[in-house]
């Protein structure tokens, strides 16, 4: 089975799943007075959970024929390709995320921008490192200064 | 409507949004350089910086600026490296790429300029005409219709993404709205599938699925599979100036292919890539013999017909978006996004309500077009060092912005999670060939859809509006037929070529 039908196969869970809480769950919440109503919260989901149902069991059952075409990336070879690299950029990008708040702005984006690159392969610390820095520093300033959003520059416990 | 043009002038000409342009612009063509950055993640990346500037003409300005600058840029690449940044500047390599390697770089850029330029500023003429009498007869909508025209687009972007995609593209759209109803809706104050996550009570962040759907997958591909950039001609970009007789001998393209873009930039689904690649092959065909056998090998007329195109199906994707406020392609879908977030909303009345907004964006599309014209081009030489930035750099620093446009647009860091959870969800459904355009657009305008749909439902108490109200009806036919006929026509048209359906 390709891809693409497994993927329809997950999206059939999350209709049911959608469907579920639409038909079966949201409704008893619902304030008596409300049901008058001719419509509901639930309305709306109700419907496009089936027609949701339908449109991902027609991609699964392969009714629409589609030519094969060349695409970018061909994810069955995939192992050949870089995704160990891909892999470790994402697990850096979920680090960045839980530590931008504890760690402050410009340490969690120095060490992002410095370990993405030698993620990458990129091994000139003397030029990495000032680069970082250089970016971390104009970007917070735009941000905090420019556009007036507040990021906590320094770690908590420094007290920034 | 030349009140309203003199409004717009007014605006577009004052100091601070002519200083959007020009700078939007060559952001736009920075960029959209780059390759596999396309203008929706330009875009994307943009809207934060767009939104806290808090005066909406100023912020459309901007991002309209930006979006001809990533078109203008993405053909640069194309053009130079047979690296089109963009799908939509794909065609302008077959006969841009082979021009350069002929050591006529130079005159590829001019051409591709001068191209963009008239197809964008016919485009905005166009615009000027039809946006206000399409907006007239918006104004007689209700809700109901509303509801129907809403589905009839939503249709119209699944219908037009090809053989053996429709279903996939409907999905993507049902899934977009699905993700829409998260959180609380206009309508009842009652949190909806939000599982008890507190950070899920105001529904998924615009921006942040934007950066998902695009910048993430894009920076994702250019990690997995590094491009081998051509060999590159480095210092050859000169001599930019144009014949009069090739000059002569492009015109009648670009006169062609601007209304023939506009006109395809208008339908829903159907935008700029389409406009291209129709454009080049109608191009080759109009062509004579002689001419033909030069397309593909650095054809001039082959240059200027898809760029003419781009440009201005770019130009008619605003028709839909700044009359009834349903937008046509995923780019246009952001720019939605931004303007509900700047509190603008596009649609019939904006042109009653909010004149300056609408004839500004207008006035600053000649601008920009100017701008990109005089400014950009004597500067491409400088921009084009843009692509010499190695991509260990490049790479962290796009997703750097990525995760900064979702936290800054929410100031949360359980957004900058749900960005790299979706950003991952969304490049597995680009290996599996699913279209990430229609979900956004459905995500954008599942709130729209379902606020009409409620209206509509309490006005008539049920679901009688449907055919209580003609037009309602006629417009879900016609959604309807958009979504069956395309998979009854390849179905007859397989069992036809299996020798089985005869008869007709």
């Amino acid at each position: 089975m390709a891809l693409d039908r497994w993927i329809a196969l997950i999206l059939v869970g999350v209709c049911l799943a959608y469907g579920y809480a639409a038909w079966f769950t949201m409704d008893g919440a619902l304030a008596p007075f409300m049901k008058r109503n001719p419509i509901w919260p639930s309305t709306f989901p109700k419907v496009l959970s089936v027609l949701g149902l339908l449109t991902s069991l027609v991609i699964l059952s392969g009714m629409e024929k589609s030519e094969p075409k060349e695409a970018d990336i061909d994810y069955r070879r995939l192992g050949e390709y870089k995704l160990g690299q891909a892999l470790l950029l994402l697990a850096l990008m979920v680090a960045y995320a839980i530590c931008l708040r504890p760690l402050g702005f410009i340490f969690s984006t120095a060490a992002f921008l410095i370990l993405g690159s030698f993620i990458l392969g990129e091994r000139k610390w003397a030029l990495m490192i000032p680069i970082a820095l250089f970016a971390t520093l104009v970007v917070w300033y735009l941000v905090q200064q420019v556009l007036g959003i507040y990021l906590r520059p320094l770690p908590g416990f420094v007290g920034g | 409507m030349l009140e309203g043009l003199l409004i717009g002038l007014q605006t577009a000409l004052s100091i601070q949004n002519l200083l959007m342009v020009i700078g939007g612009c060559l952001i736009g063509t920075f960029i959209g350089m780059l390759p596999g950055l396309g203008p929706m993640s330009i875009i994307a990346i943009m809207i934060p910086v767009a939104i806290s500037m808090g005066d909406p003409s100023a912020a459309l300005i901007l991002l309209a600026g930006v979006y001809y600058g990533a078109i203008f840029g993405g053909s640069t690449s194309s053009i130079l490296l047979n690296a089109p940044g963009v799908a939509g500047t794909v065609a302008s390599s077959f006969d841009g790429y082979p021009m350069a390697k002929q050591g006529e770089a130079g005159k590829a850029l001019t051409i591709a300029a001068i191209a963009s330029f008239a197809g964008g500023s016919i485009g905005a003429l166009l615009l000027m005409v039809f946006a206000p009498a399409l907006s007239s007869v918006a104004l007689l909508f209700h809700s109901a219709e509303y509801f129907a025209l809403m589905v009839v687009g939503l249709s119209a972007i699944a219908a037009f993404a090809g053989t053996g995609q429709v279903a996939k593209a409907l999905m993507m759209t049902l899934l977009g709205l699905i993700m829409a109803t998260v959180g609380e809706g206009a309508l009842f104050n009652m949190p909806r599938f939000t599982m008890g996550i507190m950070d899920l009570q105001s529904g998924f962040g615009f921006i942040t699925l934007a950066m998902a759907m695009f910048a993430l997958p894009e920076a994702l591909f250019l990690v997995l599979k590094p491009k081998t950039t051509q060999e590159s001609q480095d210092g050859e970009i000169k001599n930019l100036r144009i014949t009069g007789a090739e000059a002569k001998s492009i015109a009648p393209v670009i006169g062609r292919q601007s209304l023939q873009g506009f006109f395809i930039g208008v339908l829903p689904g159907a935008g700029a890539t389409i406009a291209s690649f129709l454009g080049y092959a109608v191009e080759r065909n109009l062509a004579t013999k002689e001419e033909q056998e030069e397309f593909g090998k650095g054809s001039i007329k082959g240059l200027a017909a898809p760029e003419t195109a781009n440009n201005a199906a770019c130009t008619g994707s605003f028709v839909p978006l700044l009359t009834l406020g349903i937008p046509g392609s995923g780019t246009t879908a952001i720019l939605l996004g931004a303007l509900i977030a700047l509190n603008v909303t596009p649609g019939p009345r904006l042109m009653l309500d909010e004149p300056q907004i609408f004839w500004a964006v207008i006035m600053s599309m000649f601008i920009g077009n100017l701008v990109l014209l005089i400014l950009n081009l004597p500067l491409i030489p400088y921009i084009a060092k843009v692509l010499s930035i190695p991509r260990n750099y490049l790479i962290p620093f796009i997703l750097f912005f990525t995760l900064m446009g979702a936290y800054i647009g929410q100031n949360n860091a359980t957004e900058l999670l749900l960005l790299v959870g979706f950003g991952v969800a969304a490049t597995a459904l680009r290996f599996a060939d699913y279209p990430l355009a229609p979900l956004l657009i459905g995500f954008i305008l599942g709130g729209m859809l379902e606020d009409n749909f409620s209206r509509s439902m309490q006005l008539y108490d049920g679901i009688g509006f449907i055919w209580e109200r003609p037009m309602t009806l006629g417009l879900l036919v016609i959604a309807a037929l958009l979504v069956f006929l395309p998979s009854f026509r390849a179905r007859r048209a397989r069992l036809r070529a299996e020798g089985i359906a005869d008869g007709d």
